[in-house]
């Protein structure tokens, strides 16, 4: 039997023979799913939810994000940064 | 020509007046330069995110404009030389920067349209009510 990774459930339950104990909910990449082709700097709404707490920008494995977004992301992201829009490492 | 957005960041002890002074020389620096300006957006006093020369605000302004290098060299002097600018970014907008903020501004446009046409809908609303009572 294949395993259908974008199938939740069953989360917790023993296989037999499987090592894999659940499934995790497949993350999707925000930006396509909105069909967000341009992602600007000065939308912090956008872009707040993708950057840590500390000021660190989130790594794809964490958000989902696929990998032309990411990349067009961390640059709005350090942009941002540049303008004293974002962090570039926030205090506490 | 390529299209340019400049924010810069500027003090927020200097007065009204003197920013419009300021954005208004920059205007002539573009079309100066052979440029047109588009936009000039205020966008207003706001937290900086870390402290620039000291300040913990800033004032923000957006400016829109069409250009080559030059102009953008010399507009970037001009904020370099002015004492109530603390800091400055230079993007160039690509067909898609520009397609998504026509876009955008189309978007704000049609919620304004549909917040002033608000009244009147609710008012064709009520009109419905009482011509299916009928």
């Amino acid at each position: 039997m294949a395993y259908d990774r974008s199938r939740g459930g069953n989360s917790g339950s023993r296989r037999p023979g499987g090592r894999r104990q659940y499934f995790r909910r497949r993350k999707v990449c925000k930006f396509c799913v909105e069909k967000i082709e341009f992602i600007d700097y000065k939308d912090l709404r956008l872009i707040g939810p993708f950057v840590a707490e500390r000021g660190k920008i989130l790594p794809r494995r964490l958000t989902g994000t696929c990998a032309p977004h990411q990349r067009a992301l961390t640059r709005a992201i350090k942009q941002a940064r540049n303008i004293a829009l974002l962090p570039f490492a926030a205090e506490v | 020509m390529a299209k340019y957005e400049m924010m810069f960041i500027t003090r927020t002890d200097v007065p009204e007046e003197e920013l419009d002074k300021l954005t208004a020389q920059m205007d002539t620096v573009v079309s100066g330069a052979g440029g047109k300006t588009e936009k000039i957006d205020k966008m207003g006093r706001r937290r900086l995110a870390y402290r620039v020369k000291k300040q913990r605000e800033g004032f923000y302004v957006l400016f829109t404009f069409e250009g080559n290098g030059d102009t953008v060299r010399e507009f970037e002097r001009r904020l370099k030389v002015t004492d109530a600018v603390i800091k400055y970014l230079t993007v160039k907008l690509d067909e898609r920067a520009v397609a998504a903020a026509e876009a955008k501004a189309k978007a704000k446009a049609a919620a304004a349209a549909a917040k002033a046409a608000q009244p009147s809908a609710s008012e064709a609303e009520s009109g419905t009510e009482t011509a299916s009572q009928n």
